[in-house]
């Protein structure tokens, strides 16, 4: 995106320029105050219109670190919604040993994990006792060595083999185990869409700020019945079809006790919402253009507007919304509203 | 064929199993073009050179030298561990993960202890027969008695980090023949790998 930009000759990019807050008079933003890391002085700029692209959280953090007596509880949060309504992708994984790989000749695989394959959601809610849906990636193939290489391979080297001695062992057997499980192991990754909640959020730390003076965000996350059972279902899916292709899971299935395996909310680093937007005001933060309900001039447009999390990549969604929101600053600028 | 699965912790596992795929994916995902830099270039000067000073001691490097080639040794294929590297790796490891300074440098003393326990030596000084005993009382997860314990943790680990050192070499890259990495007419998989699995295009 900024090479066609800077081809205008209207760009001018700042780099080392951590943001603090955003400006106003009036309730109109009036531009960012900006810690210069090199010199660790603060600046200032103007602007007629503050487009913020921060990440969502990054962004939430701006709008509540900028408070006047125009925005008390930060700016554009009269509606409370600032930080709230957080989500990630949900998350769990498992693989398998495959003896239909083992000893497969040697070839080019480069790719075969997270590229040449995925599983998009196939199922009808309606028979199913979780809301929404998940995809799965799969990984393994014969990569390329590096740090970790076959790690573990004492819980997988005696499948398959007659073996008295279990897993493990040194010398020219491992050796040789080493040869043929080489590429035969299989991951499955479940990514799925977790559900919105208000009590999902992010707030200012009242005690701690950054090595820049800024208050830091902290956060309270709690995953529903609703992502447990989701997350349970992909478990039971990976040990379905490991099992039909005669495959062996490489560790035991998470049970309930254990989340069944979900990841920590921000693990999957899909964090969106927080800025949601909305046809309402007074439940989010933005309308449809990604502009700020209470300040005409302040647009959000990285993943803080998502009021739902559809267990994609965010990033299509993110660049999507943000063009419709750029063709409308262009337009109302034209128009004379900006 | 045994049809027992030996199962692990899944933390174990996905901590063992991840560090490959995950750096694939960091190598995927990151944009910008690394700059150059020497070998062991996230390293201060000061912690370099006592890399090049060696970290673990002549005695310790010894120990691990003897071990890895142990682990893989040289065969009609391919060298040993040693030949690739493997205990110059281990070394550098020592700081490049400094988290696992003192399980390795526990476990040789560890070693060495339940060696002068058995033979009366530590296990450099042993005979090749001693030290096979010693590690067939440790290489072997499932059969391991319960104060071998810690000796079983410390091969494990070592296993694995020979396991690093050898196959990510140029020797042992050949040995292993992952094909990847290089400019390729790709036209699909190979007809031979296709009828091992019984699938086939048409």
């Amino acid at each position: 995106m900024l090479p066609p930009a800077q081809r205008t000759g209207n760009l001018e990019i700042i780099n080392h320029a951590m943001v603090r807050e955003v400006t106003e008079k009036d309730g109109t933003a009036t531009g960012v105050s900006y810690i210069n890391k090199k010199d660790r002085r603060e600046y200032r700029v103007r602007a007629n219109v503050v487009v913020l692209a921060a990440s969502a959280c990054e962004s939430a953090r701006l709008l509540l670190n900028s408070k006047s007596s125009n925005f008390p509880d930060g700016m554009a949060n009269s509606s409370g919604m600032v930080g709230k309504y957080l989500m990630d992708t949900t998350g769990t994984s498992m693989a398998g040993v495959f003896p239909q790989l083992m000893d497969t000749p040697a070839h080019n695989e480069d790719g075969v994990g997270g590229m040449h394959l995925y599983i998009p959601w196939w199922l009808d809610n309606r028979k199913l006792d979780f809301p929404r849906g998940y995809h799965v990636e799969l990984w393994g193939g014969r990569g390329m060595p590096a740090y970790g290489f076959m790690g573990g391979i004492q819980n997988y080297n005696a499948l398959f083999q007659d073996r008295p001695t279990g897993g493990g062992g040194y010398g020219q057997q491992l050796k040789e185990d080493y040869r043929r499980f080489y590429g035969s192991i299989v991951g499955f990754s479940g990514r799925g869409e977790g559900i919105a909640y208000e009590d999902n959020y992010c707030e200012i730390d009242p005690d701690v700020v950054d090595e820049w003076g800024i208050p830091v965000l902290r956060f309270h996350y709690n995953w529903s019945e609703h992502e447990y059972l989701q997350v349970k279902h992909m478990q039971d899916t990976f040990e379905q079809i490991i099992d039909e292709l005669g495959g062996v899971p490489l560790w035991d299935k998470p049970g309930k006790e254990d989340g069944y395996g979900i990841t920590a909310p921000g693990q999957i680093i899909h964090e969106v919402g927080v800025t949601r937007m909305g046809n309402n005001p007074d439940s989010s933060v933005l309308n449809k253009n990604c502009q700020a309900h209470d300040v005409n001039n302040l647009f959000v447009v990285d993943g803080g507007p998502f009021v739902s999390q559809p267990h994609k990549n965010p990033t299509w969604t993110i660049l999507a919304l943000s063009m419709r929101a750029s063709e409308y600053i262009v337009d109302q600028k034209n128009k004379g509203n900006l | 064929m045994s049809t027992d699965k030996k199962k692990i912790s899944r933390r174990e596992a996905i901590k063992t199993l991840s560090l490959g795929t995950l750096a694939g994916g960091y190598l995927i995902t990151a944009c910008d073009p690394a700059p150059e830099q020497p070998f062991g270039g996230k390293l201060s000067a000061k912690e370099l050179e006592k890399w090049k000073t060696q970290f673990f001691t002549d005695h310790e490097y010894e120990t691990v030298r003897v071990l890895a080639n142990m682990i893989i040794p040289a065969d009609d294929r391919s060298g040993n561990a040693e030949q690739a590297g493997v205990p110059d790796f281990i070394d550098f490891m020592m700081l490049d993960r400094p988290e696992i300074q003192t399980p390795m440098r526990g476990g040789l003393q560890w070693l060495d202890a339940q060696c002068n326990r058995l033979f009366g030596n530590s296990f450099i000084d042993c005979s090749e027969q001693e030290r096979r005993e010693m590690l067939d009382e440790i290489a072997y997860p499932e059969q391991a008695s319960s104060e071998m314990l810690p000796g079983v943790r410390f091969f494990n680990r070592m296993r694995d980090l020979t396991a690093s050192g050898f196959w990510s070499s140029k020797i042992g890259i050949e040995d292993i023949q992952y094909l990847g990495n290089r400019a390729t007419n790709w036209n699909g998989c190979p007809e031979k790998a296709l009828k091992h699995i019984g699938v086939s295009y048409d």
